[in-house]
């Protein structure tokens, strides 16, 4: 029987919500081409993470612990993976888009032979074969390909792919990994930003945004933080207002920046570049705020209000925390 | 110290893209091409390496011949010189385009080599690790911070949420270049005049199957907006209703 393989992404045994969706999808992709799932995961609390699958029904799962893993390293994680995955002779491996998946599964394709088809918004198997689709140009397109080498090697887009509970018991076999003499960067340490509670853009189900109509660095702080926190959302932020300055790259969403696919995103003076556009226009919902009625945004936008956000914002705050009691 | 730096030749990010005829490709007319940003990042590193440490800066692009352009754009801000593996216009997967590369960087003696996170046209950020991996060299991504010191690089990579990671390399390694690590100079007319004398090695790329076969690119469906709620803030109770009913996010 043919076998697919899920990675897990996880911290100190605990899965990130995107292995759930992994998990959902190799299921999924089993029932239909008659395959197993085999659920991997490596590092530190692997046995852990590795039991926690059974909810997403996969009955089978690998946990990959100690020696070279014993710390962070993506040379030798993606070693390991490689090596325990191999001999599975998997026709399907999936694993997140993930800064995670970024890290391993490209060194995972290069040792198994494959490229990595990145950041997938649909997979099926088309004629035995295994089809992809995937944004590319940051979104602005949509590329289909199809494997020709086996595995197929696929991350898939955080927040794309439903989650589906289905308990199952879940069988883990434990391998202790040996020391590896391989060369390999050493993780000396980690800094959050200051606000570490924040949630995180690629897997916010929503996000506020805000761009050169927040008028300057104090005001996109004093109006847009309070409504994400509201509403428990990430920050985004346009190109222009990362390039001077006002916010973090890491907060920028569009074609220099991150792709999202929110439930809900929320344009607060943000006029709507085409970079900007491919960068958000996957949400299911989007909401435009802009006092310019011609913006760009408004015509990719579900609900428009056209005003200030100096104005919209603080009373759309409010009524947030009203609604939903916080 | 001897660095060299793939670049790439892209559609600027301000292209509104038409689909080419069969649906294989974009429609490449009037479109304005230029190096790919992140790569432009990896360049500005180098420069600033090579002006403290001394030593060649090589840029090394896989594209079509028409990527000599960009190729001297590299050479002009300040590169030592160049290899060009020129390419048809076919597609072309990660691994590929990685083994292409990794096969020309073993005749290219480096200390470091530097590339764009990703290249903005086909996203597929991973052919910096790939060369990595098929090298033995260790590799650390999205950097914003590159310190060399001796035979070591201590480097911070950007991750989610922000944060960031502290890593360690010993030299030969490979980084990949995120935004904020620097800003990129411009050329100036000397560097343009100085360019033109400065040595290309243009050479057809060799056969590297892929493993992944392009079916068709397309547009994605145009999203129906356009609906505007209200004006000012007496329209937020009702966003706030459709969002809830209707929409059904909140």
């Amino acid at each position: 029987m043919s076998c697919i393989v899920a990675i897990l992404e996880h911290h100190e045994g605990e899965l990130r919500k995107v292995s759930g969706e992994v998990c959902s999808e190799a299921v999924r992709f089993a029932r239909f081409a008659g395959a197993n799932v085999v659920a991997v995961a490596a590092g530190s609390g692997a046995q852990t993470a590795a039991r926690a699958v059974g909810r997403f029904g996969v009955a089978e799962a690998i946990a990959l612990e100690g020696g070279a893993l014993l710390s962070y390293s993506g040379e030798h994680y993606a070693a390991v993976l490689a090596a325990a995955i191999r001999s599975r002779d998997p026709s399907l491996i999936l694993g997140g888009a993930t800064g995670f998946g970024r890290d391993i599964l490209p060194r995972l394709g290069a040792h198994l032979g494959v490229s990595l088809a990145a950041d997938c918004v649909g997979v099926r198997a088309e004629g035995g074969k295994i089809e992809v689709r995937r944004p590319i140009f940051a979104g602005k397109a949509i590329l289909t390909t199809t494997f020709v080498a086996r595995p197929a090697l696929v991350s898939l887009r955080p927040n794309v792919f439903a989650i589906e509970a289905q308990p199952v018991a879940t069988k883990v076999e434990t391998v202790a990994v040996a020391d590896s003499a391989a060369r390999a960067a050493t993780l000396l340490g980690r800094k959050e930003e200051e606000s570490s509670d924040r949630v995180d853009l690629a897997e916010a189900e929503i996000v506020v945004s805000g761009g050169r109509g927040l008028k300057n660095p104090e005001t996109f702080k004093r109006l847009l933080e309070p409504l994400a926190q509201a509403l428990g959302a990430a920050v985004g932020a346009s190109r222009a207002v990362v390039d001077a300055g006002w916010r973090p790259h890491a907060e920028q969403v569009g074609q220099t920046g991150r792709t999202v696919a929110p439930k809900l995103y929320i344009a607060c003076g943000i006029s709507g570049a085409i970079q900007h556009l491919a960068g958000m226009r996957t949400a299911r919902t989007i909401v435009a705020i802009n006092k310019d009625p011609e913006a760009p945004i408004f015509k990719i936008a579900d609900y428009g209000i056209v005003g200030d956000c100096e104005e919209i914002l603080p009373v759309l705050t409010e009524a947030v925390r009203k609604l939903l009691g916080r | 110290m001897n660095v060299t730096v793939c670049v790439k030749r892209v559609p600027s990010t301000a292209t509104r893209l038409k689909i080419a005829p069969e649906a294989k490709g974009i429609d490449e007319s009037g479109i304005e091409f230029v190096i790919n940003p992140y790569d432009e990042f990896a360049v500005e590193e180098a420069l600033k390496i090579i002006e403290k440490a001394g030593g060649e800066l090589t840029i090394l692009t896989l594209g079509p011949e028409s990527a000599s352009k960009e190729i001297r754009t590299c050479l002009a801000l300040g590169a030592t010189k160049a290899v060009h593996l020129v390419s048809d216009d076919s597609f072309r997967d990660g691994l590929s385009v990685a083994r292409a590369l990794a096969e020309a960087l073993q005749s290219i003696p480096s200390d470091l080599i530097l590339l764009g996170r990703q290249a903005v046209d086909h996203d597929n950020a991973q052919v910096g690790l790939m060369i990595a991996t098929l090298l033995g060299l260790p590799a650390v991504i999205d950097v914003v911070k590159v310190e060399i010191s001796g035979s070591e690089a201590t480097v911070e990579r950007e991750v989610e949420g922000g944060a960031r990671e502290t890593y360690r390399l010993s030299l030969p390694c490979l980084l990949t270049a995120q935004k904020g690590l620097n800003e990129p100079r411009l050329p100036n007319l000397k560097g343009i005049m100085a360019a033109k004398k400065k040595p290309v090695a243009a050479r057809p790329i060799g056969s590297f199957p892929n493993s992944q076969k392009l079916d068709r690119i397309e547009l994605p469906a145009e999203r129906s907006g356009g609906r505007i709620v209200g004006k000012g803030q007496d329209a937020v109770s009702e966003l706030l209703r459709l969002l809830r009913e209707e929409a059904k996010v909140i």
